[in-house]
């Protein structure tokens, strides 16, 4: 762990003088996107293109006595309506559990509601038009009679005997349980001088990503193979996904993936919805589009966080914390999600708590249980804001019962920086965590001291502001562990293919996949850098099941540190390659000879020897020029995935000020700082963006954003006014300062940045809030941190 | 459902003529009759800024505006501020400071930039937070964005980037 970059000799290729890697440089082709001319699934048209409209259940939980499309049928402009019962002809349901998470259950899930509708939202109906309009005034002529059931939308309830079970087969309403008990917890409860508890409430909330979900397929008869062009952040699942249930090879399903509008874990998923389209056009013979409308992104695309979670720390006088135990109950919608499953967030929980800290005391129940509202699963930095909210809120509230400071305390129980390798006790390894230095450059960048000065000043004045701590620690860099040792054909792998082209430009086709974070970019830093090309001569070719390698794609902070890895591999075969090359045409050895400025130039002093261009022109025209034997290579290809550790865990820690107004309840944030340890930097500014974009995602949970159910799993706020988002007007300046801890598990040493901000935003401002309300003995363990909950936990309301 | 009504309509500098519905919103007008598809939709009911455009010099809201609205009006959209070369020292800083992320209401940002910097050429990081309050980003954290504008402003005041 340093504040500079790791030694030079693993890194040769790549600290160099013209070097791309630590740089800030601007990401490829945005001029793109900021001149209209991207190309989203929504801005997609092929020929013979239908649209497709959902009807979708306006009831949480009924029985479907009746489906009534004549009149529908007889509209202008209708090409189907196309039931459950009809679209199961072609398609097969599916059951969202792996093997690992031991104990998970689901039920069988439909592309289109068949007999029953178990959330309000799911789709009974399919109609099929030339245009969307068309199809919209088609769906309010289905007659849908329901028969309404008992829904099942209270978590705390829904194991009890006198609960309905939603799906009776499977016996009861938990779909997964985990308990973890390490060291000796009742002995280090007894041993601690003061015990603190709470529970500590988390909204469920959604990504709202800018453009929703949409799919146009392509089902060709003649190839009898299917296009799928679809947002995805993982195109090669959704082959394998759409070619199982199809019954198809996945040689017959290509997965394009153009422009993103925004993802952030909600793209992750295949939801019921985007099946039916495969299937509706393989029915139909034709392309079909569908665009999920707002109020359809609210109802299906996935919600997260709905989570109970009650905790316990024991500390001693000296703040030494000598135990955490948590009891964590999760309601998940009527099913476990497709593929990934809705048990990981929990099972994260359980995995996360207590993650910073040296104690080994450790106990953990989390209860995942099954209710009639929209089905949750992951959503960026899964688990982590839970984790890391009870941790950090549990830490406060025992520092609050010694009577010692925020920042002390965890200085007194964060794993040492020097202690590295060891693992916590839920069993999670650490290779290299940098919790203290990251403590100390927090501590410098916000002038802890003066702000406490400041805010003891303010508070004379009836000014009430709160400074809020939360270390943290993030899953990167997911090895099969994640998914596929539980059986899902997700792949924790990445391959990159490198070329040089005829006029010495380079081409690069990689399996991660972008949407916004700069893979792209990423990619061009490192392969340009290594083959010492100048980025605007890299183009990079992603998101495309045809023209990348086989891989996993971009998900879990996976991106940068695997893909990364497997760009600079084979960009290292290609240089060689192209050294090779050189040194039979200028007749030395490729010792002699480096790669700089779009030449090949000598490696003791720079002299520009050959263009790239020139070399390419003899290798691709001329070989006959060559001297026998050789066979010039000017394309590689290399895999990677971690081995060593099933994750590169991340740390940091994120500092939130702010203002309470205990008249209103409003909180305005003041300043928020953010350290993170990610590696290897390889764009600074990106890793910047990644942290305060992520940051922001945090502040929304923590002060707005919610999915408010009402007790018939109506969903109340399904729209954009109603529901609120972080605005540039509620948003402060966002301080990032980075500790650099390289992982020895690759030669790039990058880890990943992408979850860190929503991971530790609102246990910060949870804090904070606690903080400036103090006076006022008011504790809050809830959030939203609503002006409605700050102002009931002050009595006011 | 009534008939098409005839509409001529400017769309940046080109004259339009089309027969629309009256119901047809100017963002779907924009996008699916005119293939201008750099005017992006995300709501449709007026909160997320992502479909703004200039409407005779005032930015509006296309999804909340009926096509047969702009008869007789001049339209512009980001692919005409982007030929035009009105935007280009915008664009630039939006480039150089990362402040897109997935772009997709990076169109939208833009437009309400620009019209700020029409209106108040020296805004202070507050003022130009409270002009975006109503573009919904949900990649950056707004914080780059209020860079890259007040970057544009203080070059376009003759200071330095």
């Amino acid at each position: 762990m340093t504040i500079a970059t790791a030694s030079p000799q693993a890194l040769s290729e790549l600290d160099r003088p013209n070097s791309y890697i630590g740089k800030t440089v601007p990401r490829p082709n945005l001029d793109r996107l900021m001149q209209g001319r991207g190309l989203y699934v929504s801005d997609i048209e092929l020929p013979r293109m239908a649209h497709v409209v959902f009807l979708r259940s306006p009831h949480a939980h009924a029985k479907i006595v009746s489906i009534d499309a004549a009149a529908a049928k007889r509209m202008p402009g209708i090409i189907a309506v196309v039931t459950g019962k009809e679209l199961a002809a072609v398609i097969t349901p599916w059951v969202g559990v792996l093997t690992h998470l031991k104990g998970l259950k689901s039920a069988p899930q439909h592309a289109i509601a068949i007999d029953r509708v178990c959330w309000q939202g799911e789709a009974v109906a399919a109609i099929v038009a030339t245009s969307r309009d068309v199809a919209e005034d088609a769906a309010e002529a289905v007659r849908v009679e329901y028969q309404e059931l008992e829904a099942v939308t209270d978590m705390r309830t829904a194991l009890d005997s006198a609960t309905p079970v939603i799906h009776p087969a499977l016996g009861d309403n938990l779909a997964f349980e985990r308990n973890l008990d390490a060291g000796a917890v009742n002995a280090a409860f007894a041993d601690a001088d003061e015990v603190a508890e709470a529970e500590f409430i988390f909204g469920r909330h959604t990504g709202v990503t800018l453009e929703p979900r949409a799919v146009v397929a392509d089902w060709n008869a003649a190839e009898a193979r299917l296009t799928i062009y679809q947002g995805t952040q993982a195109p090669h699942m959704v082959q394998n996904i759409a070619a199982l249930h199809l019954g198809l090879r996945e040689s017959q399903v290509r997965v394009v993936c153009k422009d993103v509008g925004g993802s952030f874990g909600i793209k992750v998923h295949i939801y019921a919805d985007e099946m039916a389209v495969y299937a509706l056009s393989k029915l139909l013979r034709r392309p079909i589009k569908f665009v999920a409308d707002r109020v359809e992104s609210f109802n299906t695309d996935i919600h997260a966080r709905d989570h109970r979670c009650k905790g316990k720390i024991g500390v001693k006088r000296d703040g030494t914390i000598t135990a955490f135990e948590i009891d964590d109950l999760t309601g998940i919608g009527p099913y476990s999600m497709y593929p990934r499953t809705s048990a990981i967030e929990a099972n994260q929980v359980v995995n996360l708590v207590g993650g910073p800290y040296t104690t080994k005391n450790y106990r953990a129940r989390a209860r995942v249980v099954f209710q009639n509202k929209n089905v949750m699963c992951q959503y960026r930095a899964v688990g982590h804001p839970i984790a890391c909210s009870v941790t950090e809120g549990l830490v406060d509230l025992a520092a609050a019962k010694i009577g010692m400071d925020p920042v002390k305390i965890r200085r007194r129980n964060l794993i040492a920086d020097d202690a590295y390798p060891c693992a916590s006790p839920s069993g999670l390894r650490f290779e290299l965590l940098s919790h203290h230095a990251a403590m100390n450059r927090l501590m410098a960048m916000m002038d802890y001291e003066s702000l406490r000065a400041e805010q003891a000043a303010l508070r004379k004045k009836n000014i009430h502001r709160g400074i809020g701590i939360a270390s943290f620690i993030e899953v990167t860099n997911p090895s099969a562990a994640f998914y596929g040792v539980g059986g899902a054909r997700i792949s924790s792998q990445d391959g990159v293919a490198v070329r040089l082209d005829a006029q010495g430009a380079v081409i690069c086709q990689t399996s991660i996949t972008e949407q916004g974070q700069g893979s792209e970019s990423l990619t061009a830093q490192i392969v340009g850098s290594v083959l010492g090309v100048s980025m605007e001569r890299v183009r990079v070719i992603l998101g495309d099941t045809d023209n990348t390698p086989y891989g996993g794609g971009t998900w879990a902070s996976r991106g940068a540190g695997i893909g990364g890895e497997a760009a600079l591999q084979a960009a290292k075969i290609l240089r060689r390659n192209i050294l090779d090359v050189a040194a039979a045409i200028l007749q030395t050895s490729p010792g002699e000879l480096d790669l700089a400025g779009n030449a090949v130039v000598n490696a003791g002093d720079g002299a520009p020897r050959i263009e790239l261009n020139e070399l390419a022109r003899v290798v691709y025209f001329r070989p006959d020029t060559l001297p026998p034997g050789i066979q010039p290579e000017l394309m590689a290809t290399r895999h990677f995935v971690p081995r060593e550790y099933p994750f590169a865990f991340t740390n940091g820690v994120q500092a939130s000020w702010l203002e309470v107004d205990p008249d209103t309840g409003i909180v305005r944030l003041l300043k928020h700082w953010v350290v993170e340890d990610c590696g290897t930097l390889i764009n600074p500014q990106l890793v910047d963006e990644q942290i305060r974009g992520g940051v922001v995602q945090g502040l929304g949970a923590a002060l707005f954003e919610k999915c408010v159910y009402d007790e018939r799993g109506q969903l109340t706020n399904a729209n954009m006014a109603d529901y609120l988002v972080p605005m540039s007007g509620e948003m402060p300046d966002i301080d990032v300062g980075h500790v650099v801890s390289p992982t020895s598990e690759t030669e790039l040493g990058a880890k990943g940045a992408g979850e860190a901000g929503t991971a530790g935003a609102a246990a910060a401002v949870a804090n904070a809030v606690n903080d400036a309300l103090r006076p006022f003995g008011a504790v809050i363990t809830e959030i939203p941190l609503t002006p409605q909950v700050i102002l009931t936990a002050l009595g006011r309301i | 459902m009534t008939a098409r009504i005839s509409i001529t309509v400017e769309v940046n500098g080109e004259r339009v003529d089309a027969q629309v519905l009256p119901r047809l919103n100017l963002a779907d007008f924009l996008r699916e009759h005119l293939q201008l598809t750099g005017t992006h939709v995300g709501c449709e009911h007026g909160v997320c800024g992502a479909c703004t455009v200039r409407v005779d010099g005032d930015i509006v809201r296309s999804c909340l505006m009926l096509a047969v609205q702009t008869h007789n009006a001049s339209v512009q959209t980001i692919e005409g501020l982007s030929d035009s070369g009105e935007i280009a020292d915008l664009q630039t800083a939006f480039r150089d400071r990362n402040a897109l992320q997935c772009g997709f209401c990076t169109p939208g940002m833009l437009m309400a930039a620009q019209d700020l910097l029409k209106q108040q050429p020296e805004p202070d990081r507050e003022q130009i937070r409270q002009h975006l309050s109503g573009n919904y980003c949900r990649c950056t954290g707004y914080q780059a964005i209020v860079d890259a504008i007040e970057t544009t402003a203080r070059v376009r005041m003759g200071g330095r980037p």
